[in-house]
């Protein structure tokens, strides 16, 4: 990076922390901690959708449907996150190759599962065999993002139905004494009341997603967590210019103030998203408000 | 002039298609210097870095390095995520159910102790090993106490930390840690397990055994396994 670190081993202790800190592996763990932010940017939204169509499912009055979301919520919240990751992302990518070969390549003869081997035709692949290491590293974020919002979808769903309930009926009542259809009545008065019901379940979901993203891990993404793992590790000076002993603790003590600073930054933007959704509320807190204006 | 185009683009796209499928996915840990580490430059490196890419080399296949946990290897490989393990996995019987390996390309590499002080109890004592390794197989035969890690990295931690009185692994890997901890070192009892390191492949996956077998095989003869061997201090050469 430097011009100076050529010979690291010569070089006084801040030339050789910045040489240390800008090797191509720790460029690595910096451009992990955007894997993160983009991982939490894209699911957060993809999550609160799959609540939000959980939700409104199990609030259905045509039976099936209810059942549909119903069943998602009661499922996904009951099964232990790191088995659903480590048995969904496999099902999952194991169902789509499968469906891709029976699509691409009707005339293969030999069986799928061949003991242990799941084999299937080489133009099956997902991605396809010689697709660039980029690809594949997409698809499995791709896949990890789907994980993470169905299984936070449904803690959401569950969030929502609940803020759902709690609008009170005779706001809704009156919407239909004003002559609202059903969907009127959901899309006017019902939705725009709920979010401040929804709020602390979700801001605490937000709390979990964060840290539920060394989770990453396990599904293939070399998130912070691992390299921190990694890089924190003994380096013996035979394999590295830069030998160091355990400096696991340093690296997990960076972690840690990366997530208190995150998880300080969210409360603040959600407690200022709570005054914001209470205005005009027939809450206490909205009571409150119109109290201190006047 | 127009057919001389199109039949060179098509032979550029079959060329295209031929080489497209001799892309060979080499999944490897990452975390076992010297058989495979990450260098400072963030890429793959080491003993086996070196020997995949001249076997590739040989069989004519283009080959791209994966990083992959260890616990997690073999299913992985099974399910399709990449094609070869070399990761300084040892030919065992209990390996051999699941996947297929090809010969081996490293004698059987005594598995060393690494301890505080020179007076513990092997028999007895608590030895630490990376999980699912023949070492750690090896420890559960004997009346030792096993416990196991998921990386080589928290074996020598737990050893220093005194959660364990030794660490039991390939001696190749726990030389440079040894020669450069003041603190930690090396017992002389050595145990012969294993043998010998091979490339797991799944096991129908015959042609592509075949071209690494053929490839170790012209690597044995003219000597440059054994250099390699001798460069990253493997051991005994062939």
């Amino acid at each position: 990076m430097f011009s100076f670190c050529t010979d690291p081993s010569i070089l006084p202790d801040w030339q050789w922390m910045a040489c240390y800190l800008t090797t191509g592996k720790h460029m690595s763990i910096y451009w992990s901690v955007l894997t993160v932010f983009l991982l939490l940017a894209i699911t957060a939204p993809t999550a609160l959708a799959f609540g939000f169509a959980g939700a409104s499912a199990a609030r259905s009055r045509i039976a099936p449907v209810s059942w549909l979301g119903r069943g998602y919520i009661a499922i996904v919240r009951g099964v232990p996150d790191i088995a659903f990751f480590l048995f969904f992302v496999i099902a999952l990518d194991q169902a789509i190759e499968y469906l891709r070969h029976r699509a691409i390549c009707p005339d293969w003869t030999e069986p799928v599962r061949q003991g242990n081997d799941f084999v299937v035709c080489a133009a099956a692949k997902m991605p396809l065999g010689n697709a660039p290491q980029w690809i594949h590293e997409t698809y499995g974020f791709g896949l990890a993002v789907l994980t993470f919002a169905i299984v936070f979808g449904a803690f959401a769903a569950n969030v929502l139905f609940g803020a759902m309930r709690a609008v009170p009926k005779a706001q809704l009542e009156t919407a239909e004494a004003y002559g609202m259809t059903p969907r009127q009545t959901f899309w006017r008065v019902m939705v725009p009341q709920m979010w401040v019901y929804a709020l602390p379940g979700l801001s605490n979901l937000w709390m979990v997603l964060i840290k539920a993203t060394p989770l990453l891990f396990l599904l293939g993404v070399e998130d912070i967590v691992y390299w921190a793992r990694e890089l924190g590790g003994t380096k013996t000076s035979r394999f590295t210019e830069y030998p160091h002993g355990d400096w696991r603790m340093w690296y997990f003590l960076a972690l840690l103030v990366f997530y208190l600073m995150f998880t300080r930054v969210s409360e603040i933007v959600l407690d200022r998203l709570m005054v914001r959704l209470t205005r005009g509320q027939a809450t206490t807190g909205g009571e409150a408000q119109r109290k201190a204006a006047t | 002039m127009k057919s001389i185009l199109l039949t060179t683009a098509a032979m550029a796209m079959t060329a295209g298609m031929a080489m497209a499928q001799d892309v060979v996915r080499m999944g490897t840990e990452g975390a076992y210097p010297p058989y495979n580490f990450i260098n400072d430059a963030g890429e793959v490196d080491g003993f086996e870095r070196e020997l995949g890419d001249e076997l590739c080399a040989r069989a004519e296949l283009t080959c791209e390095w994966v990083t992959n946990e260890w616990d997690s290897i073999i299913p992985n490989l099974v399910s399709g995520n990449y094609d070869t393990i070399i990761a300084g996995m040892s030919i065992t019987d209990e390996r051999d159910e699941v996947i297929d390996f090809t010969q081996n390309y490293t004698l059987p590499d005594p598995s060393a102790y690494v301890a505080m002080s020179a007076d513990v109890d092997l028999e007895g004592g608590v030895l630490a090993a990376q999980a699912n390794t023949i070492q750690a197989a090896f420890i559960a035969e004997t009346g030792a106490t096993l416990v196991e890690f998921a990386t080589p990295e928290e074996t020598i931690a737990a050893v220093k930390n005194g959660e364990a009185d030794a660490v039991l692994a390939d001696k190749a890997f726990l030389t440079p840690i040894a020669d450069e901890d003041a603190d930690l070192m090396m017992l002389d009892k050595e145990e012969l397990i294993g043998g010998g390191i091979g490339l797991g492949l799944r096991e129908s996956d015959t042609e592509l055994k075949e071209k690494f077998d053929a490839a170790i095989t012209s690597m044995k003869e003219d000597g440059s396994l054994n250099a390699l061997i001798a460069k990253w201090e493997i051991g005994d050469g062939f």
